[in-house]
């Protein structure tokens, strides 16, 4: 790029020493030093790198030296004007960073304001509780059923051996449709579900089924006249009611934790015989609270145990009116309130909350209580 | 029922350091639900004693009357003390609570200055000692009870434990002392005195008077009446003491000695027992079936009519009494009967549970007659009441009369082994045999292998196989038996049907929506509400013959009547921004005719009697339904608040669709819950299952919801039909894309549905999809028309679309909405 010296200047010569040269450099690095932002660093570059900076004047000077004085100087000027442009790129590199830090800080938001833009929704506890029970029983096989809600008196009453003036009908106050002469009823409790699944299914039978059951209760903290019941039906060969306990056990670790036992005592229900009420070792305290005035468990009462549900082997009875032989089959059936059980499970003390539809209940729970 | 320990401890041996509690938690192992063990007068602390009245000073100076006693409560003490109760009389027996004492409820009884005389203590009433409710006046103490100064407490029943137990209907011998004594003697193997299979003791019947005849016209219905008379009874003859208390510790309330009595010995043994004025009877009381339409007045005076399977117990005057359940008015006893008729009886448990619920009666005769009473205790139970009557009442012992119909003896074949394999342990039979010894059953085998076992009379409710093996199981312990698991075939999951409610309730609460789960009772206010017209299905529902309120008597046929309920309620309680859904069942129609015969339970029904039943049933399919009202997206620092309406209803039905995995089509559509310009008619295949949109206004306004709340309500169950259970594989096609915008303008009146369609059809099989996105009308637009700008992506699944191709399916796609919409190209 050097051209014809034509203006040769021998004074101006003595640029091309060695002490001017390095004077240039330092002169040129102080001044990238220095430079704050990328536009000084531009006028920087211009003054110090461009066609008209020293280093670029003394360079077109090489031509007019001795050819014996060129190779020298030339490679003077050459790792002088080297050494400026790397400080150029370095400095260019740095400032670069910075300004991209600086922009990407003033960018910066309170990310802690709300950000409720389409807030969640919520589903009803009872019905996430009795997918949790479904879940369960499903991972050990078995099928989830469901029946009519107005049910036919036979499939909720007769088939399940409590005949037309049973005093058992009056435990269960009943809803009748239509009139007390028509034959329906609001089903009471989900037992009606095992006649249809054994009048419908092929043995042996292995089935929960979760249910809205009706009875004539007013509403009030601890009653209610709808309700949901889940019940587990096993109609196998050889079944027996260690089964029904050990079902019953599993069905309670998986619900409660691991280690949680349940407890059997003798009951009466016309479907089952023999008979059993099941209470569940109070998950909280784990028994300890009983005697134990001074820490008192709100959710078993410091009893040690809860009221859970009933349970039995299904009584040959029953599985006559659905034709089948039991000298052959046996079974067992399990159910308990759902209401009951979120209701100490989660702590739920009024059960007004859980029909109101209030929007703060189920909206506590999100997606699973 | 309520038993006290000191009873329980009469007949059996319990160990002395036992308390009630220790008690309970043994009964309850056995199967006996004890719901509550309480002490009677609990919280009676410091003395209680006997004191007698020696002189009553009426005060008459003060608002209302009140006496200055001078009661004798020790033999050289004489407290004064200030009573307002008037019910006794000088020389009469009280119970004193002297200085110092303190009663239920944390009240202490100090000396005090009242009535310008100084109280020295307080004549105490039943309801002050926390023995009962009565509070008539102060409790007076039958003559010679005990002399002044006696500790009160055990006199009156004080420190008495009563368990107070469930008992289920199967069990009806533990509605009796007896039946709970033998249980508690059965759980600490001690010695139990069954007081009823023992005689008492009664005189030699006198001659010179008539017995009362009885008779059973009846066999099916009582198969054993017996009548023993006695004469000369003292009308005015009072209950000790002793048997005052504990009718009140059970309680039941002490009326008069006769009754008293029979109330008495149907606690101890557990049989029903009814005194008639002998002088009041015609002729034989017989057991028999009533006449149809045949009137009744019972005790209770009311007024009823009979039906020919009611057992009624009648004389030559007519109907004296409903067996087992009520007495008539007119053959009562009263305070001046002196000849008294006792009958005993044994009736067919149905019988009894019939009449009891067809006439609503509840009485502790019928809730041991429905259950079942021991088949020989009639004449024992009345002989112990005739003997408690003589004793206390005086009078002569006439003699008995007694009818028994043939019993088919019980007999249960019981298979030993089947204890042990019901409950998956080892039993050996002895086993069997010896704990059901223990219960009362005879063998005539004890090494059989299927046993033939006889129950005792007093457990009627033994029947069956199974109801022995739950003996032996019981009496072993429910503790004692294994846990082990059953092997379950392997399951094939939930159902498509449940899988899809679950997905559908997750998908809406993801986006913002909160399940409730209403109650299914309407009445015509909320179907009024929602302005359903009088020939609207959503009117034709069941209704239930006994509704909880006269208001709300039928079910539901439309989830929305529940939700639009529970957004008011929201509303009311300062939520306004809603979006509320429910999945369940609705109703539709009423119930399909008349009950008629009932299948029978010995075997399987006939498919057609099963195929009846389930004829009679409503159709109840799953739907789903939300309201939405307020704001869909909250007001924030973003900006305001986006109104929810019609759209954000009919989106949410499409989401339901996607979820399902169904196509559905939403056109303009009419509902009467809805704004009539703001409606869609969600259809699938042709028909129509659901309506989404704005709610109408004159619903909302009833309501009382915001402005232009929305709704919809979809038919789960037709969806989840419509589901295909497994979904095809899209073709992810991955050449270029080539993108065109289409404006064309329609008539106002032309559905953007019907456009997009026709731009679909005709732009042909290049094309990937088109989405509507800007709709216009204003002044660049005809009046009257409308402008719809759509996207269309074109690709092909090979090679690269040429400028040639895309134009002429846009052509296409131009041509098919003019022909059938009528759509001009947007210059």
């Amino acid at each position: 790029m050097s051209g014809p010296n034509t203006s040769f200047d021998p004074k101006q010569v003595a640029s091309l020493d060695a002490a001017a040269i390095d004077d240039m450099v330092q002169s040129a690095l102080a001044a990238i030093a220095v430079a704050a932002d990328l536009d000084e660093l531009k006028d920087v570059r211009l003054a110090h790198a461009g066609d008209r900076s020293p280093l670029a004047l003394a360079n077109r000077e090489i031509g007019a030296l001795p050819p014996a004085a060129k190779a020298e100087a030339g490679k003077r000027v050459g790792q002088a004007r080297g050494a400026v442009k790397q400080a150029l790129e370095a400095r260019q590199v740095a400032l670069e960073e910075e300004r991209d830090a600086r922009v990407l800080i003033e960018e910066t938001v309170d990310v802690t304001v709300p950000v409720d833009r389409a807030p969640l929704g919520g589903r009803h506890p009872l019905t996430t509780l009795m997918e949790r029970v479904a879940d369960v029983f499903v991972s050990m096989g078995y099928d989830v059923v469901e029946g009519p809600e107005v049910e036919a008196e036979w499939v909720n009453f007769d088939a399940l051996n409590i005949p037309p003036d049973h005093p058992a009908r009056t435990m269960q106050d009943t809803f009748f449709v239509s009139s007390p002469e028509s034959g329906v009823v609001l089903r009471t409790h989900t037992s009606p579900i095992q006649i249809r699944t054994m009048l419908d299914r092929e043995l042996p039978i292995y089935v929960i089924a979760p249910g809205r059951v009706y009875r004539t209760d007013e509403l009030d903290a601890t009653h209610t006249p709808v309700f949901h019941q889940v019940e587990a039906l096993a109609v196998d060969k050889g079944i027996t009611m260690g089964d029904l306990r050990g079902t019953i056990d599993h069905f309670a670790e998986a619900m409660f934790g691991e280690g949680i036992h349940t407890r059997m005592r003798p009951s009466y229900f016309p479907f089952t015989e023999p008979s059993a009420e099941v209470d569940l070792q109070c998950f909280v305290c784990r028994g300890e609270s009983v005697g134990d005035p001074d820490n008192p468990c709100r959710t078993c009462g410091s009893e040690g145990w809860i009221e859970w549900g009933g349970c039995g082997m299904v009584n040959p009875r029953v599985l006559q009116a659905v034709g089948i032989d039991p000298s052959v089959y046996r079974g067992f059936a399990f159910g308990m309130g759902v209401e009951r059980t979120l209701m100490f499970r989660n702590g739920v003390s009024d059960m007004r909350d859980m029909v109101e539809g209030d929007v703060r209940f189920s909206l506590a729970f999100g997606l699973e209580a | 029922m309520r038993a006290p320990l000191s009873w329980l401890r009469e007949l059996v041996e319990i160990p002395a350091d036992q308390t009630g509690r220790d008690v309970a938690a043994l009964l309850i192992r056995a199967g006996l639900e004890v719901e509550t063990v309480e002490t009677i007068g609990e919280g009676v602390i410091g003395p209680l004693v006997v004191g007698r009245v020696d002189h009553i000073e009426e005060l008459t100076e003060f608002k209302k009357p009140i006496r200055w006693c001078q009661v004798q409560i020790g033999p050289d003490a004489v407290n004064g003390i200030i009573c307002g109760a008037r019910n006794f009389a000088e020389g009469d027996l009280v119970v004193v609570a002297t200085p110092g004492t303190e009663l239920p409820g944390g009240f202490r009884i100090s000396a005090r200055e009242t009535y310008g005389k100084t109280s020295n203590g307080m004549i105490c009433s039943e309801r002050e000692l926390g023995l009962g409710d009565d509070h008539d006046g102060i409790m007076v103490l039958p003559p010679g009870t005990a002399e002044p100064g006696t500790d009160a407490k055990p006199i009156i029943g004080i420190g008495e434990e009563i368990l107070d137990i469930a008992v289920t209907p199967d069990r009806g011998y533990a509605l009796s002392i007896r039946g709970i004594a033998r249980e508690v003697a059965t759980a600490y193997g001690a010695a139990f005195v069954d007081p009823g299979v023992e005689l008492a003791d009664l005189p030699a019947p006198a001659s010179g008077h008539s017995l009362q005849d009885c008779a059973t016209e009846a066999p099916d219905g009582c198969d054993l009446i017996t009548m023993r008379t006695i004469v000369g009874f003292d009308p005015t003859a009072q209950s000790p003491l002793w048997m005052q208390r504990r009718l009140v510790a059970c309680g039941m309330r002490p009326v008069s000695l006769a009754v008293d009595v029979t109330n008495y010995v149907m606690l101890e043994l557990g049989q029903p027992l009814h005194a008639y004025d002998k002088g009041k009877l015609k002729g034989v009381v017989r057991a028999a079936w009533a006449g149809d339409g045949e009137p009744f007045e019972s005790l209770d005076h009311v007024k009823r009519t009979l039906r020919s399977d009611d057992l009624v117990i009648r004389d030559d005057s007519g109907v004296i009494g409903l067996a087992g359940v009520i007495g008539g008015l007119h053959s009562e006893i009263d305070d001046a009967t002196t000849d008294i008729a006792l009958e005993a009886a044994h009736f067919i448990p149905e019988v009894i549970a019939r009449a009891g619920r067809r006439h609503k009666v509840s009485s502790e005769a019928g809730r041991r007659n429905e259950r079942g009473v021991d088949l020989n205790l009639a004449p024992y139970a009345s002989a112990r009441a005739a003997a408690l009557l003589l004793e206390f009442g005086g009078g002569e012992y006439v003699g008995m009369a007694a009818v028994e119909a043939p019993h088919e003896p019980v007999v249960i074949h019981l298979p030993a082994s089947m204890p042990e394999e019901v409950a998956g342990m080892d039993i050996p039979g002895i086993m069997v045999v010896r704990i059901l010894q223990v219960v009362g059953c005879s063998f005539e085998d004890e090494t059989a292998d299927v046993l033939a076992v006889t129950p005792p009379s007093w457990r009627p409710d033994l029947t069956d196989p199974a109801d022995l093996v739950e003996e032996v199981l019981r009496l072993i312990g429910y503790d004692e038996l294994p846990s082990t698991l059953p092997t379950a075939p392997l399951g094939r999951g939930l159902t498509a049907a449940q899988r899809i409610r679950r997905r559908l309730g997750m998908a809406l609460a993801a986006r913002g929506f909160v399940e409730v789960l209403s109650y299914p009772f309407v009445g015509d206010a909320e179907l009024d509400v929602l302005l359903l017209p009088a020939d609207d299905p959503r009117r034709v529902s069941a209704r239930l013959a006994n509704p909880l309120s006269e208001e709300q008597p039928r079910l539901r046929a439309t989830l929305l009547a529940g939700l639009v309920s529970a957004a008011r309620r929201n509303v009311s309680r300062g939520h306004g921004d809603l979006a509320l859904f429910e999945i369940g069942r609705v109703f539709q129609g009423d119930v399909r005719g008349e009950g008629g015969e009932r299948p029978g339970v010995q075997s399987r029904p006939h498919d057609d009697e099963w195929a009846r039943l389930n004829e009679l049933l409503p159709h109840q399919p799953h739907h789903i339904a939300a309201v939405l009202s307020g704001a869909r997206e909250p007001e924030g620092w973003w900006g305001s608040a986006r109104p929810a309406g019609w759209a954000d209803a009919i989106e949410a039905v499409r989401v339901i669709a996607e979820v399902v995995g169904v196509e559905v089509t939403v056109e303009q559509g009419s509902d009467p819950v809805f704004h009539p310009g703001r409606c869609a008619r969600i259809v699938l295949d042709g028909d129509s299952i659901g309506v989404a949109g704005e709610l109408h206004p004159r619903v909302i306004e009833a309501v009382g919801l915001p402005p232009r709340s929305a709704g919809f309500e979809v038919d789960v169950d037709a969806l989840t039909r419509a589901a295909g259970e497994i979904r095809p594989a899209p073709v992810v096609g991955t050449q270029p894309l080539a993108k065109e915008d289409l404006a064309v303008v329609v008539d106002h009146d032309v559905s953007a549905e019907s456009v997009r369609a026709a731009i679909a059809d005709g732009a042909g099989g290049l094309l990937e999809s088109v989405r509507l996105f800007d709709v216009y009308e204003g002044p660049q637009v005809p009046e009257g028309k409308k402008s719809l700008t759509f996207a269309l992506r074109f690709r092909a699944p090979d090679r690269t679309l040429s400028a040639e191709e895309t134009a002429a399916a846009r052509e296409g796609a131009v041509a098919a909405a003019a022909d059938v919409c009528g759509a001009v190209l947007r210059q």
